[in-house]
């Protein structure tokens, strides 16, 4: 099952390698990570997407808590929670096909930040499924570039993550 | 900051910290990315370094003295080759929970990352393997980071710290003014102190209501310090106790209520009441592969209630039904407590008749297959000595009082099973990595330790020449260890394997007679060689060799014994607990 799991980790050299080291080092995967500092700079904040069953999530939460640098861990999927992953793409938009990607951006909600000759940069934000049927709804043959931020999720309500 | 702080120099304030950590004895090796500490080593006198002849020693000597004390060792090497020689000990450590400070060398901060010469990522190389790791930015750290390594390396679930020492960081040159902290709080690192009152209330229960109970101890009793209060439950119920490989010790092992060591050369009767028995109850052991075997099939009827320190050991291999995380020092008092009000309150609990059938089963089990605990009677091949009478008669000659290091193979099963430990840290091994080269290095740090004592280090030849050197830092600090060669010419455990699963072929497991002669070999450090090859002669040398003739000498027992003994009994692979080799005829 996926599972979104946040992390407040101290914002130190190495730290983040701890996490990546634990997750190669026992064999759980990562589907996604991201990760940047908080409004308090000595911490950062990691959105990790991984998948297993409820014993494997364990373990993962377990051994991350277990990081002396690791804060706090929690499962968001265990409660309500609202999360996003952020995309852009550079697409091939010539002749009729500027026309359709520029529909296709707009059902979607996307915007095109970036417009060379041939060449729209699209930027797009929403679930992981979204995204992925953004991709599925464009020509193969059109799509030129992807990237992607990875999830990031945060606890609904008074679900609240910190110190 | 008041007028008398004293401004030292990087390598001196680390010095200064390691005193200030209350530490006595460093166990290194000397190179340049070292060097200004071993400068600062020189300049004081509260530390001792010892030196040693390999960097895998070191850390093998802090283990020894890790173990034996319940302090953290202390290990100092330089960067490059010496850091990574070391990586073997510390993952030693880390796979047993033992603490230790390892202080590497490293090139100068801004030599980093550019494949300086003796330059290795020794927080990367060494990550998988530590509790913690701490590369130093600046020497104006190197206080802090000393007393949070101690800290994290001895509390909780223990384990080895690495700190990471660019050579700038000690320069004579800068000083910065000293200050020890007097104590440690980090806000992501909070071990627990005290069970959950609710399971441990519920633990209490499960044990007063089995009528086939285990208990099942491990390491974390030895090194959690609660075997005297383990003990004292188990006895006040009158129940089994079995121990794994790391917790031997913790529940006297030459009481009737213990059943022997558990798992794949466990007991017959210790595997068979696992299997049998409707409470399992394991304190501070993790359900390891060496004992559950298949934990598909593990005590299938079985109720089991977990206590650890570790979170992450709960319910990772075997579902605990009553998991309790916690210091054992502190569950097992109030554990204890519980179960004297209940059995006050309501004698009729344990059900006293139910405990006696189970102990007539447990006895007839041991009656049929049971340990031989006294082999003087048997022979083997061609007459040769018996690795099982070698043990008993170390055990004997001891008077069961020794501190035993042991190394890897069958020669340290054959010592679990036959010496019985009284006391907890007295049997210092490598369970969880299996380490040859363990033995002799571990047993000069229980030496350093405790420099009275008698300790010995029951070894294989194979395992004792991966760190033979060291017979000369003996020699240097005259340090009186017994070691008990038991020589069957071959890397035993694996011919075993080889003639259990490979029909017999013995793909590089012996050496074909190339051994020393490791009594000239003992004298040429300056030490006492003995050969015994007769079952004759063998309480006369042990007598000798343990007595007052020897207290201050390093003596090597030679002992030949049969190439062909095997260990059993021996789990059957993919089985259940139940299911074992009892001997070479089956
Ligand atoms: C460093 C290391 N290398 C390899 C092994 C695998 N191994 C386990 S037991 C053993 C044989 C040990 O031989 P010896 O020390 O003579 O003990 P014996 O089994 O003969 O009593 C080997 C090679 C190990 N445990 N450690
Ligand atoms: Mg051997």
């Amino acid at each position: 099952m996926r599972r979104l799991i946040a992390v407040l980790i101290e914002n130190e050299a190495g730290a983040l390698s701890r996490v990546v080291g634990l997750f190669a080092q026992r064999n759980y995967n990562i589907e996604s990570l991201s990760v940047a500092p908080t409004e308090d700079p000595t911490l950062s904040r990691l959105t990790l997407c991984t998948s297993g069953d409820d014993s494997k999530i364990e373990q993962i939460t377990k051994h991350l808590n277990r990081l002396i640098e690791v804060v706090r861990v929690v499962d968001l999927t265990d409660g309500e929670h609202v999360e996003r992953e952020m995309m852009l793409l550079k697409v091939r938009a010539e002749g009729v096909m500027r026309a359709e990607v520029k529909r296709t951006c707009d059902i979607f909600r996307g915007q095109i930040v970036d417009v060379a000759e041939n060449l729209y940069t699209v930027l797009l934000t929403g679930t992981s499924g979204k995204l992925d049927n953004f991709i599925r709804a464009l020509p193969k043959t059109a799509i030129v570039e992807v990237v992607r931020s990875g999830v990031s999720g945060i606890g609904r309500n008074e679900k609240i993550l910190g110190l | 900051m008041s007028e008398q702080t004293e401004h030292l120099s990087g390598g001196d304030m680390l010095i200064r910290a390691l005193q200030d950590a209350g530490v006595e004895y460093i166990f290194g090796y000397p190179g340049g990315a070292a060097l200004h500490i071993y400068d600062a080593i020189f300049r004081q006198q509260r530390v001792e370094h010892i030196l040693v002849r390999h960097e895998q020693a070191a850390t093998h000597m802090a283990d020894g003295y890790a173990r034996a004390t319940g302090k953290p060792g202390v290990v100092l090497v330089t960067s490059g080759p010496g850091a990574t020689n070391a990586v073997t000990g510390i993952a030693t450590a880390y796979m047993d929970s033992i603490p230790m400070v390892v202080i590497s060398g490293q090139v100068a901060n801004e030599f980093i990352g550019t494949d300086a010469f003796q330059e290795t990522d020794m927080v990367g190389v060494s990550r998988p393997v530590v509790k913690h790791s701490y590369l130093v930015k600046e020497a104006s750290e190197i206080p802090r980071i000393v007393a949070e390594a101690f800290y994290i390396a001895s509390t909780g679930r223990p384990g080895p710290v690495v700190i990471d020492v660019p050579k700038d960081t000690t320069d004579p040159a800068q000083l910065f003014p000293y200050e020890f902290p007097d104590s440690v709080t980090l806000r992501s690192y909070a071990p627990t102190t005290r069970g959950h009152g609710g399971q441990i209330r519920k633990a209490a229960q499960a044990l007063l209501e089995a009528r086939r109970p285990v208990i099942y101890t491990g390491g974390g009793l030895v090194q959690g310090n609660a075997g005297s209060t383990l003990t004292s439950i188990a006895d006040m119920l009158g129940y089994p106790v079995t121990s794994t490989l790391m917790g031997l010790g913790a529940y006297p092992g030459s009481k009737p209520h213990f059943l022997g060591m558990l798992g794949m050369h466990g007991t017959y009767e210790a595997n068979m009441a696992m299997h049998h028995a409707d409470l399992i109850f394991a304190v501070g052991a993790r359900f390891d592969d060496r004992v559950t075997n298949d934990p598909a099939q593990f005590s299938p009827d079985a109720k089991i209630v977990h206590i650890d320190i570790d979170p992450a050991s709960i319910s990772k291999i075997v579902r605990a039904d009553i998991p309790i995380v916690g210091p054992v020092d502190s569950v097992l008092p109030e554990l204890k407590r519980i179960v004297n009000a209940e059995m006050a309150r309501d004698p009729s609990r344990p059900d006293r008749v139910a405990l006696a059938e189970w102990w007539e089963r447990i006895d007839r089990w041991r009656a049929e297959h049971g340990l031989d605990h006294d082999q003087r009677h048997r022979n083997g091949a061609a007459g040769s000595l018996l690795p099982q009478q070698v043990v008993q008669a170390v055990y004997r000659a001891t008077g069961g009082d020794a501190f035993v290091s042991s190394d890897v193979g069958q020669h340290q099963m054959f010592a679990a099973q036959y010496y019985h430990f009284d006391q907890p840290r007295r049997w210092i091994n490598s369970g969880g990595l299996g380490t040859m080269g363990f033995g002799l290095p571990a047993a000069m740090g229980v030496q350093f330790a405790h420099p009275d004592a008698v300790v010995a280090c029951i070894t294989g030849e194979g395992s004792f020449m991966m760190n033979m050197q060291e017979l000369s830092t003996c020699m240097q600090y005259a340090l009186p260890i017994k070691i008990i060669n038991l020589n069957n010419k071959a890397l035993g455990m694996v011919k075993q394997w080889q003639d259990m699963q490979y029909g017999g072929r013995h793909s590089h497991s012996t050496y074909r007679d190339a051994l020393p002669d490791f009594v000239h070999l003992a004298e040429s450090f300056g030490h006492v060689g003995y050969r015994v090859q007769d079952l004759d002669e063998l309480d006369a040398v042990m007598a000798d060799v343990f007595g007052d003739k020897h207290k201050g000498d390093l003596v090597f027992v030679d002992a030949h014994i049969d190439p062909d003994e095997h260990v059993y009994p021996m789990a059957i692979k993919g089985g259940a607990m139940k299911d074992m080799i009892l001997d070479r005829a089956v």
